[in-house]
């Protein structure tokens, strides 16, 4: 009865080898067509009558190295940055969600508050956020003023906040009814209900595009540079008015893939688990 | 003296009355089973008992208390009554033994320890203590609902309001649903049951209501009400029940 001692029958042999071969036919034909159109793509690239000039001003390996250093300790500011504003945005989004969802007429003002703020936050452009508190927050002349980088970050902690607090409201629109139904009749209160029941499968069910948004807030972190901190983009830019030569932007570029795969690794693996979950599993 | 008395209630869902003129008395250790076709308003009615729907008329007494009056806290109410649903309804993220201590702990404020003996005691008793620590969706249809009655029971609640719990199950699941229904009958405890299962209902109900267009058409005894019914629709309906052999 159990599997091992299960001997296939003819049919299911013939049935085994044909597939065995369809496999075999399909990882050739992947491979020919792959290697055709990747000769194909060199050609009129290399082929191409301006190649060598672009060549030499975007991919020399000297420049490379010697611009690495700089795009390098650039790039560190980016990741801090990342760090603290993903934290900040990722927070300020699941606070802006859950006021959205209070009711009761005492909470008319936080709720228009926190619906003002998506609505402004997410129409704004963040360069038009940034420009307005680096430079128009400093010219108040207060006591105690942060430094322009703290004051980049709320920018984009702000811009972020709005995007994120959507995500959160979704996911938890998304919680069924009859959820909230089962943990009333338990005699739970509404904070409770969200706290033990709605947020906890909420948050699990929009992982996946919430660390998308985070993939994208990598990117955008960059723009504090635009206030003056020295950022990877920032310090490509400097080295390549040196020298004449793009190569630092390359560079400057393939670092900021580099940095993209782990999170875009572990967020596929977010989504696939939360497929499997939804599934059934 | 009654445990709970709903009085003239009425619900509408936009401009559709699901409950009109509805009176129901149900006494401490009573069993009643709610029967009728599907719309006639049962689980409306179980809803508006624990004070998850708003009425629209009547008022509805819970131990000679006006639930219904809208100063009272829903809350307070609910920590009275228990309700299984005909989905389950179990929290997917939470393991079973969290499942049924989250209310005790949460609402009750009983200590982490003192709700998991208790919620374990309650599951070896209906043999699923092997179970407390497995997810939801690693059960079948009848453990889950298992799981949600005990979930309910972990309160002490003074009524259980049960919507058609066997509803959703593979036939060969219900009878251990049912087993447990017994039980707490045994145990006096009062329950108001929507049902399809005539032959439980029969059996386990003390008293039988007939529901059509929200209204209580017949009720009584089950030998008279599923046997020698005097209303044209109960028959209509009884008919209807037996051709597709299911009573």
């Amino acid at each position: 009865m159990t599997l091992l001692d299960h001997v296939p029958s003819e049919a299911q042999l013939r049935r085994s080898a044909y597939r065995r071969q369809q496999t075999v036919y399909s990882v050739l034909v992947a491979a020919s067509s792959t290697a055709a159109l990747g000769t194909l793509l060199v050609i009129a690239v290399t082929g191409a009558p301006g190649w060598d000039r672009v060549r030499r001003s975007f991919l020399d390996p000297e420049i490379a190295r010697d611009a690495l250093p700089t795009v390098l300790s650039g790039l560190w500011l980016n990741v801090r940055l990342l760090v603290c504003c993903a934290v900040g945005a990722l927070l300020l989004g699941l606070v802006i969600a859950v006021l959205r969802t209070l009711r009761g007429p005492v909470f008319f003002p936080v709720r228009a508050l926190a619906a003002g703020y998506t609505y402004t936050f997410r129409g704004l452009p963040l360069i038009i956020v940034l420009y307005l508190l680096t430079l128009g927050v400093p010219g108040l002349r207060l006591q105690g003023m942060p430094p322009v980088l703290v004051l980049g970050g709320i920018a984009l902690v702000l811009t972020y906040g709005g995007y994120l607090a959507e995500v959160f409201r979704a996911g938890i629109e998304s919680v069924h009814s009859s959820q909230l139904a089962a943990a009333r009749s338990l005699g739970l209160t509404y904070r409770q209900t969200m706290r033990h029941v709605v947020l906890p499968q909420a948050v699990r069910r929009v992982a996946p595009p919430l660390l998308n948004d985070v993939v994208a807030l990598q990117k955008d972190v960059g723009l504090v540079s635009l206030a003056g901190p020295i950022d990877a983009v920032r310090a490509a830019q400097i080295a390549t008015a040196q020298t004449f030569n793009y190569t630092p932007y390359v560079v400057a570029g393939v670092l900021f893939v580099l940095l993209a795969i782990p999170l875009i690794a572990v967020t596929d693996w977010v989504t696939l688990r939360a497929a499997r979950r939804q599934s059934g599993g | 003296m009654a445990l709970l008395r709903c009085r003239g209630v009425r619900k509408e869902f936009g401009g559709h009355t699901v409950l009109d003129q509805l009176d129901l008395t149900v006494a401490e250790h009573q069993v009643v089973a709610l029967i009728g076709a599907s719309g006639s308003g049962k689980s409306t009615l179980l809803r508006c008992v624990n004070l998850l729907e708003e009425l629209d008329d009547g008022t509805i007494e819970l131990d000679g208390e006006d639930i219904s009056d809208p100063r009272v806290d829903p809350d307070r109410v609910r920590r009275r009554i228990g309700m299984v649903f005909q989905a389950y309804n179990l929290f997917p993220h939470l393991s079973v033994l969290d499942n049924i201590t989250l209310a005790p702990r949460r609402v009750h404020r009983r200590g982490r320890a003192e709700a998991e003996a208790q919620a374990r005691e309650l599951l070896d008793r209906v043999g699923l203590g092997a179970k407390a620590d497995a997810y939801p969706d690693r059960l079948s249809g009848g453990q889950q609902q298992r799981v949600a009655i005990v979930r309910a029971l972990a309160n002490s609640p003074r009524l259980m309001l049960l919507d058609e719990v066997t509803s959703a199950l593979d036939p060969e699941l219900v009878g251990e649903v049912l087993a447990m229904i017994r039980d707490l009958k045994a145990d006096g405890m009062t329950m108001v049951l929507a049902t399809h299962e005539m032959g439980f209902a029969r059996e386990v109900a003390d008293e039988v209501c007939f529901l059509d267009a929200g209204r209580v058409i017949e009720s009584g005894p089950p030998e008279q009400v599923l046997g020698e019914p005097t209303q044209p629709r109960t028959r209509q309906f009884l008919r209807r029940i037996i051709e597709a052999g299911r009573l």
